[in-house]
């Protein structure tokens, strides 16, 4: 543990992220393959379910710390963080454990699923005695399920190939998909050779970057393909060895949640991989995200869900064919094999080759962007017709260039501190229009605003309060911003009947009065032209 | 209870009706006691001022060459219309103190900002007795709990040494008035290192050497010539300096921040600095519990910070408690740079 918690404050205390991989390959290198297996998976964002209800955790800590309970709520407040306010809460420790980090993540962090609330707590005080400062925090934070830490898929790729010499392709191949946190499969990984090691496993997801500059600076238009960025779920869909395996971007198998794009699959021959985007689709369109969002929030994935929420892959692109990796071919190449592949397997219309935009000049792809409102997409993805699909985000070969968000110039009415890095600040705010004298909440934003805008903001919020409801304070409505948003749709559940899509600040716009925000009515006029 | 307090708030600040002056008033009055010559505390435009001694020369720098300051040694009584006034160490920065008002044998005393811990810079804070004690409470909550500060002195050592090898500079942000020279000061055993300075905080060193206060070694960063190797270097700034455009010229420097806030992750992260050394000018939990307790006060009246929390704490255990409205920010975890401290870069 101690190794593991140094780990962590190295790659806490630096934005660098030469230092990070240099931090993350030291302990790899030095670890046996069972602690490094374990460091990937948690560096990785593997986080187990939480073993331990946290009102237990706290309530034991409030106990150690002979602190009342209400006091211990304003700490929270102050931290912004639970693992952490224990942490700070609890004396210091007593002991000091030279136990090896796998030790404490199986022997003690997982041991807690089997136990009753007396065997939990023993547990819990035991660690809190034997583990101090910064290995005390990492341990609450694995032990809340919420431990998180600044290394991208990228970085811990680099550092893993940097460790093992292995090509950092071969680690990121292998890495990708369900990591077996073991002993075994971190040989594996490391090994030397080019072996694959899982029939499931999907390949790295290659990203966009966004657009810089002008159209015209990409070159000539005929060698690029334009086409459509759907809001769905980014999602790969396998089919080897008589099996269908679905990822979606977060690495997770979601196989089961679509059990509908399955059973189209399995007309796909043997040893083929697409990738694509998972959508709720009806009569030849996207319904809203917030659709999906309610199927994929469901336990049991009921006929009337999925009657009223069908789902369908649109396929972007073709990565294995026949069994070979095919993504260092052109996507031109590419494109053709699949447009061929899925015209003749598709079925039931579950599986779907997404639309390119035509285009003889940029014009034409200018145009294409202004319709993709209406289409129900957030805008176009830009691919050169001879890039090979690659690894990652990288710039050069794909660029998206989304939709400018909607904008409304609205009312600050609450704030709330936020969480971690921004905890002690008000930096979650909630925002209203005009309905005539009245002012109707209907969105909440967390970012946007730089960090002295922020600070200043927080010392406007402390001063004109008007009443604090625990940590969430009502403000004097006389703070204009202007929001952005991606969607907007009619929402029953909620006050202002109207649900917007990723909120968030552009300007604060200092320059207005409040009676200059906008109203009801224009959120309402918004919502009218998305619905036509 | 219809008796009047002896001190109350105004629109303009404390103040005592006996004795006809106001405690760091936030307007300007005509007799203002100052407890500390940071800028929430000490603010201009007052006809008159009175502070302890040792403050003498932060005070007029704070508050301008033509402030008409008068100063006390501490535990020396002056009258001021019959109430009785003196001035005692708070152990906050060089000059601070408690201020004790006694009229017809009912003591308050009013603590300023304080610490507990020891400071080469400054007189240690000095329990004093009284009926009610008027406290901050910057850090009023139980999370605020200093490791001795050798601990952290050893951590930037440690961190200044690395920074050294690796072929960068360290730069720690630091309040000007009093947490940098206590940082200096703190520092002063690393013998090998060369201190350099932001104009905010080497004119507060000067007031501090001219206080008879030993400070090691400084060069100011402006009189540097161009082009200088900075490798190595540890610089002492104000807050305001980080991500502004005097910090480029040390190039891939690592970055500090010395505060009691420190204490928690997420206000680090939000200062996006390297490291958060834990360096305090404030009481943490536990001396401000022993100190109000070694008053022997019944009744407590908490200023900035965490105001509530503190009083319901105090009640819980049975003293009499309120919260006092002031406009006093202890250590915000704003940057604090009043006037008058900047010198052109």
């Amino acid at each position: 543990m101690k190794a593991f918690a140094r780990l962590f404050a190295a790659i806490d205390s630096t934005t660098r992220t030469n230092e990070k991989v240099d931090a993350v390959a030291r302990y790899l290198s030095a670890a046996s393959a069972e602690d490094a297996a374990w460091a990937v998976y948690f560096l990785s964002g593997g986080r187990p379910r939480r073993l331990v209800p946290v009102r237990r955790l706290a309530s034991w800590a409030m106990d150690a710390s002979g602190i009342p309970d209400w006091l211990f709520e304003e700490s929270y407040h102050a931290v912004g963080d639970l693992a952490e306010t224990i942490a700070l809460l609890l004396p210091e420790s007593t002991e000091s454990s030279d136990a090896p980090f796998h030790f404490w993540v199986e022997k003690r962090l997982f041991a807690l699923a089997g136990l009753d609330e007396e065997g939990q707590r023993r547990i819990a005080l035991d660690a809190w005695r034997d583990l101090g400062g910064t290995e005390r925090f990492v341990w609450n934070k694995l032990i809340t399920g919420s431990f998180r830490v600044g290394v991208s898929q990228a970085l811990l790729v680099r550092a893993v190939s940097r460790a093992s010499g292995v090509p950092e392709a071969t680690i990121s191949h292998r890495l990708a998909g369900e990591w077996k946190p073991d002993a075994d499969s971190y040989r594996r990984l490391v090994a030397e050779g080019s072996g694959q090691p899982d029939v499931s496993n999907p390949y790295p997801f290659f990203l966009g970057y966004p657009l810089e500059g002008e159209l015209e600076d990409l070159g000539a238009v005929g060698d690029w393909q334009a086409e459509w960025k759907w809001d769905g779920i980014r999602a790969q869909l396998i089919r080897r060895r008589g099996s269908t395996y679905l990822w979606s971007r977060g690495n997770d198998l979601i196989t089961e949640r679509f059990p509908e794009v399955v059973a189209a699959s399995e007309w796909l021959p043997e040893g083929t991989v697409i990738d694509g985007e998972l959508l709720p689709w009806r009569e030849g369109r996207p319904l809203p995200f917030a659709q999906l969002q309610r199927r994929i929030g469901r336990k049991n994935l009921s006929a009337k869900i999925r009657s009223e929420v069908p789902v369908v892959i649109l396929a972007y692109d073709l990565l294995e064919l026949d069994g070979v990796d095919v993504r260092e071919r052109p996507l031109a190449w590419r494109r053709l094999r699949l447009s061929e592949l899925i015209g003749s397997a598709n079925a039931e219309s579950r599986i779907l080759v997404s639309p390119v935009v035509g285009a003889a000049v940029w014009e034409d792809v200018r145009a294409a962007r202004e319709r993709a409102r209406a289409m129900g997409s957030e805008g176009l993805m830009l691919k050169r017709n001879d890039a090979a699909y690659g690894v990652g985000r990288r710039k050069g070969g794909w660029w998206k260039w989304k939709l400018e968000p909607w904008s409304v110039d609205a009312i600050m009415v609450y704030a709330q501190p936020g969480h971690g890095r921004r905890a002690l600040l008000h930096t979650d705010y909630t925002f209203a229009v005009r309905d005539g004298d009245a002012l109707v909440p209907f969105a909440k934003a967390y970012s946007g605003l730089t960090d002295a805008e922020i600070r200043e903001l927080d010392t406007w919020i402390r001063r004109n309060t008007i009443e604090k409801f625990g940590p969430v304070r009502a403000v004097r409505p006389e703070q204009v911003f202007e929001l952005g948003f991606e969607g907007i749709q009619a929402s029953p559940r909620h006050k202002s009947g109207i649900a917007v899509r990723f909120p968030r600040i552009l300007r604060w716009r200092k320059d207005k009065p409040v009676a200059e925000a906008d109203t009801i009515q224009a959120l309402r006029l918004l919502l009218e032209q998305t619905d036509s | 209870m219809s008796k009047i307090d002896l001190l109350r708030i105004t629109d303009r600040g404390l103040y005592c009706d006996a004795g006809d002056f106001h405690i760091d008033p936030w307007l300007p009055v005509d007799r203002a006691l100052i407890t500390h010559a940071h800028g929430d505390h000490a603010r201009w435009g007052s006809l008159r001022y009175a502070g302890a001694r040792d403050g003498r020369h932060v005070l007029q720098t704070r508050l301008g060459e033509s402030a008409d300051i008068e100063t006390f040694d501490y535990g020396e009584h002056l009258s001021m219309n019959g109430v009785s006034v003196s001035f005692h160490p708070a152990g906050h920065i060089l000059g601070s103190a408690q201020i004790r008002v006694e009229h017809r044998g009912e003591v308050w005393v009013v603590s300023g900002d304080y610490k507990a811990e020891p400071d080469p810079t400054c007189q240690p804070f000095e329990p004093v007795s009284c009926h009610t004690f008027v406290t901050e409470s910057t850090f009023g909550l139980p999370i605020y709990r200093w490791a001795p500060q050798s601990e952290a002195f050893a951590d930037i050592a440690a961190w200044w040494r690395t920074n050294a090898e690796a072929g960068r500079a360290s730069i720690i942000f630091a309040y000007a008035l009093g947490k940098a020279q206590r940082v200096l000061a703190g520092l002063a055993h690393l013998g090998e290192a060369s201190f350099y300075t932001h104009g905010a905080v080497e004119r507060l060193n000067r007031d501090y050497r001219a206080s008879g206060i030993d400070l090691p070694a400084t060069t100011y960063v402006a009189s540097v010539p161009r082009g200088h190797d900075w490798a190595g270097a540890l610089v002492l700034a104000p807050p305001s300096a980080s991500g502004s455009t005097w910090i480029r010229r040390f190039g891939a420097a690592s970055t500090a921040f010395a505060s009691g806030w420190m204490r928690v992750r997420g206000a680090r992260r939000r200062r996006s600095v390297d490291r958060g050394f834990v360096v305090s000018d404030h009481v943490d939990w536990p001396a401000l519990m022993s100190a109000i307790e070694a008053t022997r006060a019944q009744r407590i009246l908490v200023t900035h910070g965490y105001r509530d929390p503190v009083v319901r704490f105090l009640r819980e255990r049975g003293l009499e408690s309120d919260s006092l409205a002031s406009r006093w920010e202890g250590e915000g975890d704003e940057d604090v740079m009043p006037r008058g401290e900047e010198i052109s870069e």
